[in-house]
Formats: C-alpha cells, structure tokens, sequence
C-alpha cells in the first residue's frame, strides 16, 4: 500500500466515523489529520480531490449536482495549490541561505580573529567566548613600532550586520597611521566611520589602550565600554579602569579624554567585555568585586591560565548557559 | 523572562509604562512600540523605567534608535525612574550626557 492509499483510507475511515456519530473526537481527529496531510506535503487540491474520491465510495448515489460542486470546488483550489507549492519552495530556499549565512559569518569571524602578539615586556592571556554561534564581542592586538596596541569592542547586533560591522571595524583600525594610533583619536575616528554606516539601533562599545615599553605607560580611552581594572602589585589592590565616553554610533561630532597609567613591574591591566559583569546565576548577578576576586585567586599563574581559570569559573557559577559572549584579557607587565 | 508595556496618552504626550526585561527577546517588542510614537513630529515620549529591573545591551540598542528617531523627527524622547542597575548601563555607555534622564532615581526594591 502506498503513502498515499494509506491516507485515503484514513481519510475514509474518520470520515465515515465522523459522518454517522458527529463527535467532537473525530472533529479533532481531523484538525490532526490535516497535520499528517502537510508532512506528506498534500497540497490543498490534492485534498479535494481525495475528499471526492471518498464521497464517491462512501455515496455511490450522490446527486449529479453534488458531484459536479465538487469538481467545481476542484478548480477553485487550484490558486491555493501554486500558493502552497510557492511557500515550500520558499522555505527550502530561506533554510538554505540561513545555512549560508551562517557559514559566511563564521569564515568571516574565524577570519578577522587576532593573534596574540610575543611582546617581550607583558604576558598577556586571552578569551573570548560567544554565547551563540556568532561571537559579537570583538578584541585586536596590533605592534605598532615598539609599542602595542589592545582593543575590546562590543557590537550590539547580530547576524551579518555585526559581522561586517566587526570587519569594517579592523580594517578602519589598520588602514589608520601610526600618529593616530593615540586612543581617544583613533576612537573618534572610529566614531565617525561606525556613525555614517551602521543602522540606527545597532552601536560599539570599545576600549582601546596602547602600551608604550619606553615610558612604561598605558594610554587609553573608551566609548561607553565595561571598564576594566588596573592591578598595582606594589599597594596589591585593584582599581576600575574607567574611561568615560559615548559608545561609537550614536554621535557624529563626539569627542574622547586620552587617559594614562603608568604600568610598574608585576602590575596587571585587566580589559572585559559587559558580558563579564552581566553573567547571571541563580542567586543575581555577579558582581564585580567577585570578578577581581576571581583573578586574585588564580594571579600567580600565568595570564593565560589565569584567564581561562576565571572563564572556567564564572562558566560554572552560571549552570554552564552563557547569556552574553565573555571576553576577558590580561596584560602584565614581567620586567 | 517577560517584558509588559503599558501605554497612556494625554493630549501629545505618550508614557510607556515597562514592567519586566529588555533583552534580546523583548527588545523587538518594545521597538516596534515606541519607534513610532518617536517619528511622529513634535510629540513627547515619556517612558517610565521604574518596573525594569534588567536590560541588555540589545535593549540599550532600542534607545539608542529611538534617541536618533526623535532627533531626526523633532520629537523628544524623556527616560524616568531607573533603577540603579538600569542607570549603571546608561552611565557605561555614556548615553546619560545624550539623553534626557529625569532625576529622581528610585532604589532597586521598594
């Protein structure tokens, strides 16, 4: 018996059920079959035309008129038929280009990650982790000279607007010359690119500092990004590494204050993402202070391990479901 | 999570009362709400902010769309009743020199 007879006769059966007792049951029965009818994709004519095929068996002494309304109820489905066959092959053609927009994004993701730099001076640890499939948290390292320059940004959005955002992103970055590698310029610069191209509810948040070996010093500034904190292993306390500033997209003409630190030997600047702060747990939020607790816990390792330690933590505390990617980097200073 | 907008209008002021989450889920609802009271010229949009008690950067986006719409429209857009943890995000993001914020800052719990 083929699919197709075996839905006749199911048709058939409830039909006739339905038609000598009238229950509310086999009503049912038949809201469910029509299921059954998609997955086997019957189309809406399809349909009739079994229904007059039952009729005929079950009421071989139909009136002619009934019979005829029927082949006239026929050709009236017709419409609904190329509708339903329009909406199918619509839908295969969307899974497909889901499935290729998926692929492209993550070639493009896997494309613009960076490499962490050898930089004799600083031991630096890195992860970043995406919550979904599309990791919207952005980080660069770019040697420039002597010095090395560190971005954290936070595209608001998904899907591929972010990621061509993230690209136009590294390519502002490097097409900037070394002059303007000072922070708070190269942020405004930045401003001014993400402002004229990205759409109105999308915006970044990003810090970005650059670490000087001759004068030991870190410049930085923000726009609208989580701040950081700096470690003085001298007074061996920890302070926010805030950096004021407008997120980059909502403001045409916005400025940013270029802020610094001097770095002594043993001191540690700490960059994260909001995703950092904004893990939930059963019992609320984790709060920041648990955050430097965490890397004061494990800050006589390496800063890679110390990263992924405090990653590895944090990832349990929250029943291992990120809600927000999770960016988390450690420069520190060695000589 | 759930997010509940309430909305009244008295005379060109629309307020919308928001109860629950912005995130990433709620967030499309409450754009496809507010954005258009932002474009209608002229108009004043008051959303109250006191029954939220998170919004994500998704959330933030939502504003920040709506700050934009009512520039280019010449409406206003006017934030109250934030709670400390909704407020610390807007002061991060640095959206609190560029919004109009009512002060008055009610606690986290009552």
């Amino acid at each position: 018996m083929t699919a197709k007879d075996a839905l006749t006769e199911r048709y058939q059966d409830l039909l006739s059920v339905y038609l000598k007792a009238k229950t509310e049951t086999t009503l049912y029965k038949g809201q469910q079959f029509s299921r059954k009818l998609l997955e086997q994709q019957i189309s809406p004519e399809d349909l009739v035309s079994l229904h007059i095929q039952v009729m005929d068996e079950l009421f071989p002494n139909m009136s002619e008129e009934m019979r005829d309304s029927f082949d006239f109820l026929l050709e009236a489905m017709i419409g609904y038929g190329f509708a339903y066959r329009e909406h199918q092959s619509l839908r295969d053609k969307q899974q497909q280009l889901e499935s290729e927009i998926e692929v492209a994004a993550s070639m493009q993701q896997t494309l613009l990650l960076s490499d962490v730099p050898e930089f004799d001076e600083l031991d630096i640890g890195v992860v970043s982790v995406p919550a979904k499939k599309m990791n919207g948290d952005y980080y660069n390292f770019v040697k420039s000279g002597s010095s090395l320059s560190v971005a954290v940004a936070d595209i608001i959005g998904k899907g591929i607007p972010a990621a061509l955002c993230m690209s136009m992103i590294k390519y502002a970055m490097d097409s900037l010359p070394e002059e303007q590698m000072k922070p708070h310029l190269l942020l405004e610069n930045l401003n001014r690119v993400v402002e004229q191209n990205v759409n109105s509810n999308m915006f970044i948040t990003m810090f970005h500092g650059v670490y000087e070996p001759e004068s030991h010093k870190f410049f930085y500034a923000g726009a609208g990004h989580e701040p950081g904190f700096i470690y003085h292993a001298k007074e061996d306390q920890f302070h926010d590494l805030i950096a004021k500033g407008l997120v980059l997209g909502v403001s045409r003409t916005t400025t940013y204050h270029p802020y610094e630190r001097v770095v002594e030997v043993g001191d540690m600047v700490i960059l994260l993402s909001d995703g950092v702060t904004e893990c939930r747990t059963s019992k609320g939020f984790i709060e920041r202070e648990e955050i430097v607790s965490l890397i004061r816990k494990y800050m006589d390792l390496p800063a890679q391990n110390v990263v992924e330690n405090v990653f590895q933590e944090l990832d349990r505390l929250q029943g291992f479901e990120l809600r927000d990617d999770f960016t988390l980097i450690i420069l520190k200073r060695m000589v | 999570m759930n997010l509940q907008i309430n909305q009244h209008q008295i005379n060109e002021i629309h307020e919308l009362q928001l109860t629950g989450e912005v995130d990433a889920y709620t967030a499309p609802k409450l754009k496809e709400v507010m954005l258009p009271l932002t474009e209608k010229e002229g108009g004043t949009v008051v959303v109250d902010l006191s029954g939220i008690d998170y919004m994500d950067s998704t959330g933030l986006g939502v504003f920040v769309g709506a700050l934009k719409s009512s520039k280019a429209n010449n409406s206003s857009l006017k934030l109250r009743g934030m709670t400390d943890r909704v407020k610390r995000i807007f002061e991060i993001t640095g959206l609190t020199e560029v919004m109009d914020i009512e002060s008055g800052v009610k606690g986290e719990a009552l």
